[in-house]
């Protein structure tokens, strides 16, 4: 099994996905990394060189005034709400919920990466780990080996478990080194919430916890790595039962986008919420973000990943043992 | 010299409700070259898939060096040496690449067995360049390489020579033999040219539709089949004196063609001079895969 796996990683390296999704990566952080640097430019130009008190307070008025501005819809309004009750926390609690540093900025890009930017990395990985053997035909000689399919199909599955783990740990390394350059590496204690849950429209605050940084990336990294084995695992199974690749992809691309739009718009539709795409925003439990649909939860969200990556896998080994190769 | 390595027992393939396969029974034995012969579409790959365990048949049985492939597959693969229709390797690596890769899917296959597969397909100039920049004809090496690391019994080789030039055709057919008379191997190769499985092969298998017609030493084949196609002049003449002999079929621009019998054919010649006919050709031919077709199936057309 070793040396096969050792096979499949030598066809990932070499085929230079894995670069590919590297330069990607980079090219991003670097980009919002300027961005955001504009930003506290602008600030600084604006209120001049103010305590971040003043400027949470600035952004809690902001929100307060878009809020009474008419055109606004319920939901929106809702969630607004409930940002301004939460920066209001940590105003009282005098906790500075954007420390300035690389680790913040890794734990905010992470943040927003997870349910589209970092499983469309993994996608492009996963895609073709067992299409792209069936398009070149390399299929047939794996196939008629002295090796059982299923150990085939582990070996390629174990593969995609070491590039996913890969790809989520560059992520983390890439946006900590790259923005790192200008806003400085410190940061790993601050302090940080978490366990907002939402109630209605009311924020709940007595489960809150604070914690230093590090703990809360470690925690939110999990997350992360875990939402990108499901999206790998669901792509894996599209990658064996599609032939072609960019057909797959784009049944996958097809999924996460409208997950990504689904999340904003089906709080009325209550059985979304078993939609594997809806459920990718983990990281939204742990800084207290309102759920797409009232009701669920981090345990929720992960039982239904976990569902549906293990009906996946099944779903992809009974088709590739069974298969008919023509 | 007579041990089965490959017996294919009844074997059928039905998609849907059709029969694609039709029952299927052949035996190959130790150190010969036996060839599949078809036109397209009647059911060869479909075959090969199931014997390399690609395509689960729908019943029958496979034997390769006596394991059968679906309840051990393993052991039978490890017997087995393939490739299905083009040898598809992985481009973005180096031949070698290719075989180590390969080769990790086997049970222990040393470096010197790999050098001397390499020496023996004469790739060794090239082994080290990745596989895009290779010539058709070096990649069908390369897949017989792969196809050798394991040292089978049996060689399957679906249309090895199809898109190589003359003289790698020629490079192919001399291996193949080599490998038969010298390696001891079993080798089965699939065709639709039959000038092809004529010169390469001992035995063949003319299957139609999904179902083998005849199994025979290929001179017997051809022996059967061979003709004699006539040019002379008056036509109606040589035709009268001819059809005295055997049958005679009107071929096109005026020909007349019969069968080639050994030792009575040069009589017939002597008879048509002896009347006066002028012959002006006489031209003994081996028959078209078509015309042994029509033969064969009783003048059903190919499809």
């Amino acid at each position: 099994m070793i040396n096969l796996v050792r096979n499949e990683m030598l066809k990932i390296v070499r085929k230079k996905r894995i670069l590919v999704v590297a330069g990607i990566i980079a090219v991003l952080v670097a980009l919002f990394t300027y961005s955001q640097f504009r930003e506290i430019e602008r600030r600084l130009e604006r209120f001049g060189d103010v305590d971040w008190r003043t400027t949470l307070q600035q952004q809690i008025i902001d929100t307060q005034n878009r809020i009474t501005s008419s055109g606004i819809s319920d939901e929106w309004k809702s969630e607004l709400q409930l940002r301004i009750q939460q920066q209001q926390y940590y105003l009282d609690n005098n906790v500075n919920p954007m420390e300035p540093g690389a680790p913040t900025f890794a734990r905010v890009f992470a943040e927003h990466s997870i349910n589209l930017f970092i499983p469309l990395m993994i996608m492009v990985v996963a895609a073709d780990i067992v299409s792209s053997e069936r398009s070149a035909g390399t299929v047939k000689l794996l196939l008629t080996r002295p090796v059982k399919r299923w150990k085939i199909l582990m070996s390629k599955y174990l593969t995609l478990i070491l590039s996913v783990s890969f790809i989520v740990v560059l992520f983390g390394v890439l946006s900590f080194l790259i923005s790192g350059l200008i806003f400085g590496y410190q940061g790993w204690s601050a302090p940080v919430l978490t366990g907002f849950s939402v109630e209605g429209n009311e924020l709940q605050t007595n489960a809150i916890q604070m914690i230093p940084q590090w703990q809360y990336l470690l925690m939110e990294f999990s997350l992360v790595w875990f939402v990108a084995l499901i999206v790998g695992t669901i792509t894996f199974m599209l990658s064996v039962l599609i032939r072609n690749t960019p057909a797959g992809m784009g049944v996958m691309l097809a999924a996460l986008i409208s997950g990504a739009i689904l999340s904003n718009m089906v709080s009325s539709w209550d059985s979304a919420k078993y939609l594997f795409m809806i459920n990718l925003n983990l990281t939204g439990y742990l800084s207290g973000q309102a759920p797409p649909i009232e009701g669920m939860t981090l345990g929720f969200s992960l039982l239904v990943l976990t569902l549906w990556g293990i009906a996946a896998l099944i779903v992809s080994f009974a088709v590739f043992i069974r298969q008919d190769i023509y | 010299m007579s041990e089965i390595t490959l017996s294919v027992k009844g074997l059928k393939k039905t998609i849907g409700k059709k029969e694609i396969i039709k029952g299927i029974d052949f035996d190959l034995k130790r150190g010969e070259v036996f060839g599949f012969l078809g036109p397209n579409g009647a059911g060869k790959t479909t075959t090969i898939r199931m014997l390399v365990g690609l395509i689960k048949p729908s019943s029958g049985s496979i034997e390769i060096g006596g394991y059968n492939v679906r309840k051990h597959f393993t052991e039978a693969m490890s017997q087995m040496g393939c490739i299905v229709e083009n040898p598809e390797l992985y481009s973005f690596l180096t031949g070698w690449e290719n075989l180590e890769h390969f080769a990790r899917m086997l049970p222990e296959v040393d470096r010197n067995h790999m050098k001397y597969v390499v020496e023996l397909v004469r790739l060794d100039e090239r082994i080290h360049d990745q596989v895009k920049t290779y010539s058709l004809g070096m990649r069908q090496r390369l897949g017989i390489a792969q196809a050798l690391l394991g040292k089978p019994k049996v060689l399957i080789l679906d249309e090895p020579t199809n898109g190589l030039d003359p003289m790698g055709i020629r490079e192919m057919r001399n291996f193949i033999r080599y490998l038969a008379e010298e390696e001891g191997l079993t080798v089965l190769v699939s065709s639709h040219l039959l000038s092809e499985i004529q010169l390469m092969c001992d035995r063949v298998a003319i299957i139609s539709k999904g179902s083998v017609i005849k199994v025979d030493y290929v001179e017997n084949l051809l022996a059967m089949q061979e003709r004699v196609i006539w040019q002379a002049e008056p036509r109606d003449v040589a035709k009268e004196i001819l059809a005295g002999f055997t049958s005679v079929t009107d071929g096109v621009d005026g020909a007349l063609i019969t069968p080639y019998i050994e030792g009575e054919t040069a009589g017939w010649n002597r008879a048509l001079v002896e009347k006066g006919v002028e012959i002006k050709e006489m031209n003994r031919k081996l028959p078209a895969l078509e015309d042994l077709f029509l033969e064969l199936t009783g003048g059903e057309t190919i499809d």
